[in-house]
């Protein structure tokens, strides 16, 4: 079985070199396998090997943001992405609950919200899902080092911590997963010393107050809605489109809806400046990319969501011969996440042209380290990975987009299904539903395979996951349709989709 | 000629077959016919006196819809089609069959429950079931959540108290625009819509009687029964005088207090945690199993974690007498019941009784038998075969009338919608009753699709099976500290079936919204691998689905450290 496995031998494990051989540090510790970086896919990877029998220690080290704000083990998923975000969203969508109950006979009254608490409680469970992390380690008996690590050579880095000791450590195997962190737009004057990112927004003890959000991401959309939620003064500044890479009828439809729900969206501009007034608060002068207008506005809190920035530059890859894109500073990655150089691999944010999501960087890990035990030669699909923006209304979605879709297959051989529909919760409080929204795009030839599902709605991540199987078990618009809806949910719906855009049809759907 | 008869019989037509080879004067009979049709071969197909032709061309016409316009211009009849029952699959059939051109009546009429409780057009779903029942859910719900905001930073005063008229006020508005909307569907589609008892009195002919008592007669080359079910009562000494069921509660007009919830099936355990969720203090009698048919470890949990909410469960008492002690809205009662496994009797006090024992299909007093329709005489319900015809061919039934198929809104409006295709419009495809996915919307709510464990190693054999399960903690939680081992997810695999999943279970929040898009994915046969490759959701709880690692045949722990 071994032999079928990596023709080259890639995936055998050498002989290990003698322990303080050629170099002699006395530092110097061996390992079959080294994983820079603690986050999602670096833990999963170093967990999975070490389960399976290998000597394996993680290297974990964050920099502090510009702003001071630093954290524990786990990475951006635990710490500044994923899980404070769906928190502070919880937080937000409770908000519209609190508003809901008296119409379902709660009396209620009208509510203020306290960040601080908010923000602690949060804290605190990141901070209990740190110390989790560090104990799974323990457990498994994988070293863990919170050191900040660069390569000497091909098998060796060199780990410096915090008082500025260095360690050195060789690998046979070495993955990097260093992730990335969020970009700054230095060339703005006041962007460094006054912005903050989601560094640290997750890690505030106060509230930001008024805030401008500057991005198209789905970070932009998504801290601006919760902010929204919770009360804030909340602005999005978008340059050109927003949610680029998503479906952009979707797109549409979640910015109308934040729109119609109080964040005010400013588009086709693009900040000058950041000042700090007198009153500490902050002034940002932007221009109006059509009319050249320059206007002004003055806010507590401005937050950068401009995009992301691998970790790649403090790693000395070259020392070791890592191939990067120049333009994107990600490393180059072939589908067995091997980089340029063959031992040494790539899982997660900081892999060139990988979705840049935790349940990918957690499956890539776990699966290559089965195959560098050899347990395994299956190869991470990075098709069809389902996916869920968590704007105050969630847009979920698998597969292509319409434009994809058309892109690939020709407009003639395309059908689109959707639907506007109303959830049966928001009739009692009289929720505008004008943006829950589904559509299914299909092949338009019988049995008309799944290409691709879009659900805009409440609790879409729950709705979409069950579908983005479907589509993995390449479900047919004909299967889908055939399955027996669950009665009165969102997801049944998905179910009912009978209007193609083709015909032309009202796709409003009602009654029962 | 045999595929021509089955042709006819799976429309639902009756027709006269001469056997020329069979009757003495066969050769002039054909000696005729040829001159009228000049047609000498058999079979030599008439519709409504229309010459079609032989077999061949009788399935052209069948295609290209001809045969279906010939069969329906039948003047001797006032209808195409009278549907009983103007509930979910009623509505749904009737509605499509008068898309499709044709004369449609709906008879409906709501006899008042016990308690004089009545409603409108559109049958239980919208009125006392599916709908107020997820409502109130949702207030439940809400109650909950106004509990987690505070954890969350939300700050408010008072002490928040719940308003049962409000709700109940607010949720009937909606079931009345929900009533008028089904209404007006009816008039724009022309289809007539009678406040009436149908009862059949011979064939193809029924009696609608008002309430007034006026009686006047209408008949149709067919007919749909979608009469639907009622609450059982127990036949005990009170109970239709002083107990309320699901047909009452959604519109009572006052807050029912401490409830004696009987039963344990779906709309039980459902009634019980929407009370207990609104704060009332609620106690649940069950006479033997929870949630009967389903997976009963599922159903053990929901009854634990309705339990964590404070609903209070009397296993194995059945109630034997229920007295009134005082009146009032609500007044006060006292519920005399005897154990099952003995003579041990107890007694309670409650301002409501509840009952959830069952629900009986109204097939009795709508003349069947006149007709020769045949009814299961157990169960009351309406066998049909796999295009939902019954006994008498120009008969049909859709939705909980009809025997052995799951009672779901979805499954009723499904069937009827085809079944009225298939009859009008020319298409063949039949309603798909396999996996059909179901919700129990308890406090925690409780998503399946396919075979509850029990009913798999029945099927499959244990050996034959692998489950993998394990509890899961829902981020939404965390913060809110609620229990870190109360939510769970089990799928069951048939080994040897290349790991197909053939039982999916979920009991945490949103099970009704996660369950749907596994259930298509089952329709595709879903298995382990897939479930293994597809990327997860983060942070959901449908992600739980995606990492399943722990079988229950190897005991290992599945417990939640809290993180």
């Amino acid at each position: 079985m071994a032999a079928l496995r990596g023709p080259a031998g890639r995936f055998r494990w050498r002989v290990r070199a003698v322990p303080g051989g050629a170099r002699g540090t006395a530092g110097r510790q061996c390992y079959d396998l080294l994983v820079i970086g603690g986050g999602s896919g670096g833990l999963a990877c170093a967990k999975e090997a070490a389960q399976l029998g290998k000597k394996v220690a993680v290297v974990d080290y964050v920099e502090p943001s510009p702003r001071g704000t630093r954290w524990g083990l786990g990475g951006t998923c635990v710490n500044v992405g994923c899980i404070p975000k769906k928190l502070m969203h919880q937080a937000a969508l409770l908000g519209g609950m609190i508003h809901d109950a008296p119409h379902y006979g709660w009396k209620v009254a009208q509510p203020l919200h306290d960040w601080g608490k908010m923000a602690e409680a949060i804290q605190n469970h990141v901070k209990s899902l740190n110390w989790g992390h560090r104990v799974q380690l323990q457990d498994r008996k994988v070293k863990y080092f919170n050191f900040k690590a660069s390569f000497v050579n091909p098998h060796m880095i060199c780990g410096v911590s915090k008082g500025g000791e260095e360690t050195l450590l060789s690998a046979d195997h070495i993955v990097i997963a260093t992730g990335g962190r969020p970009r700054y737009p230095t060339h703005i004057e006041g962007a460094l010393e006054y912005g903050i990112t989601s560094d640290d927004l997750f890690w505030l003890k106060e509230s930001p107050g008024k805030t401008l959000v500057v991005g198209a991401s789905y970070v932009a959309l998504e801290c601006a809605g919760f902010l929204t939620g919770l009360g804030l003064d909340a602005t999005v500044m978008i340059r050109s489109v927003p949610l680029r890479a998503f479906d952009q009828q979707m797109a549409f439809l979640v910015t109308e809806h934040m729109v119609v729900h109080g964040t005010r969206i400013l588009r086709g501009c693009t900040p000058l400046r950041v000042e700090r007034l007198s009153d500490r608060r902050l002034q940002v002068t932007w221009v109006d990319l059509a009319s050249d207008k320059k206007d002004t506005g003055t806010f507590d809190t401005v937050l950068w969501a401009v995009g992301r920035v691998p970790e790649t530059r403090g790693l000395n890859l070259e020392k070791a011969g890592v191939r990067t894109n120049p333009n994107t500073q990600k490393i180059l990655v072939d589908a067995q996440e091997a980089t340029s150089v063959p031992h040494i691999y790539a899982i997660g944010d900081v892999a060139e042209g990988r979705p840049e999501l935790t349940p990918t960087a957690i499956m890539a890990g776990r699966l290559l380290a089965q195959r560098l035990c050899s347990r395994s030669s299956d190869l991470m699909d990075y098709d069809n990975v389902p996916t869920t923006v968590f704007t105050p209304l969630e847009y979920g979605c698998v597969g292509l987009s319409e434009e994809e879709a058309v892109a690939r297959h020709g407009e003639e051989r395309v059908e689109v299904y959707h639907a506007y529909y109303k959830p049966l919760e928001f009739v009692i409080p009289e929720r505008d539903a004008s943006q829950c929204y589904i559509k299914m795009v299909c092949l338009r030839e019988p049995p008309q395979l799944v290409l691709g599902l879009h659900f805009l709605g409440p609790n879409a991540g729950e709705v979409t996951q069950g579908f983005a199987l479907g589509i993995k078990c390449g479900a047919s618009y004909e299967q889908v349709m055939r399955t027996v809806g669950i009665h009165p949910t969102c997801a049944e719906e998905v179910a009912k989709l009978r209007i193609s855009k083709r015909s032309g049809l009202d796709p409003t759907v009602t009654g029962c | 000629m045999r595929q021509v008869k089955e042709l006819f019989s799976s429309l639902g037509v009756d027709c006269n077959i001469l056997e020329l080879d069979q009757v003495d004067d066969g050769a002039s009979v054909q000696e005729v016919l040829s001159e009228i049709t000049n047609q000498r071969t058999v079979p030599s197909i008439f519709v409504n006196k229309v010459h079609v032709g032989g077999c061949d061309r009788t399935f052209q016409a069948h295609q290209s819809g001809l045969l279906q316009k010939l069969l329906e211009e039948d003047p001797a009849y006032d209808y195409d089609l009278i549907v009983i029952g103007g509930g979910s699959g009623g509505l749904s059939c009737a509605q499509e069959a008068a898309v499709l051109g044709r004369r449609v009546m709906v008879l409906d009429v709501v006899v008042p429950s016990p308690q004089r409780t009545s409603w409108g057009l559109g049958g239980t779903c919208v009125n006392v079931g599916c709908i107020p029942k997820k409502l109130m859910h949702q207030a439940a719900l809400l109650g909950q959540a106004l509990t987690d905001s505070r954890k969350f930073g939300w700050e408010y005063s008072q002490q928040v108290k719940h308003n049962w008229e409000t709700m109940t006020e607010a949720i009937q508005n909606h079931i009345g625009s929900m009533t008028r909307g089904y209404r007006r569907a009816l008039r724009e589609k022309a289809v007539a819509h009678v406040n009436s008892c149908g009862e059949f009195v011979e064939h193809h002919k029924i009696k609608a009687t008002n309430g007034k008592g006026q009686e006047t007669f209408y008949t149709a080359a067919k007919f749909v029964i979608a009469t639907g079910e009622r609450p059982r009562y127990l036949g005990i000494q009170g109970d239709k005088e002083y107990c309320i069921t699901s047909d009452d509660l959604f519109s009572l007009p006052y807050c029912p207090g401490a409830t004696l919830v009987v039963g344990a099936s779906p709309a039980a355990l459902e009634c019980a945690g929407v009370l207990a969720g609104l704060g009332l203090e609620v106690t649940v009698m069950v006479r033997s199993q929870l949630l009967r048919g389903f997976d009963q470890e599922m159903a053990e949990k929901v009854g634990s974690s309705m339990q964590q909410l404070g609903v209070r469960f009397l296993r194995k008492f059945v109630p034997v007498e229920v007295q009134q002690l005082e009146k009032g809205s609500p007044g006060k009662l006292k519920v005399v019941a005897q154990s099952t496994e003995g003579t041990e009797m107890i007694e309670g006090l409650y301002n409501t009784v509840l009952l959830a024992i069952g629900r009986d299909s109204c097939t009795k007093k709508i003349g069947l038998e006149k007709i020769g329709v045949k009814v299961n005489e157990k169960t009351g319900k309406i066998p049909v075969n796999d295009v939902e015809q019954s006994s008498v061919p120009y008969v049909y039934a859709v939705g909980d009338v009809v025997e052995g198929k799951p009672e779901l809104t979805p499954v009723a409006v499904q069937a009827g919608k085809l079944l009225a295709r298939r009859l009008f419009g020319g298409r063949s495809e039949k309603c798909d009753y396999i996996n059909a996915p179901t919700v129990v919307f308890t406090p925690l709510e409780y998503g399946c699709c396919g075979y509850a464990e029990e009913k798999a190693v029945e099927v499959y054999r244990k050996e034959n099976l692998e489950v993998y399960h394990t509890l899961f903690w829902p981020l939404e939680w965390t913060v809110a500290r609620r229990d870190s081992n109360t939510c769970y997810a089990k799928i069951i695999c048939s080994k040897f079936d290349n790991d197909r999943v053939i039982g999916f279970h979920v009991l945490g929040p949103k099970a009704g919204e996660i369950t749907q898009g596994f259930a298509a994915a089952m329709k595709c046969g879903l298995t382990k691998q897939l479930l293994d490759d597809t990327i997860g959701i983060h942070p959901t709880c449908a992600e739980v689905f995606t990492t399943l690692e722990i079988t229950k045949s190897s005991g290992l722990d599945i417990t939640q450290k809290g993180c």
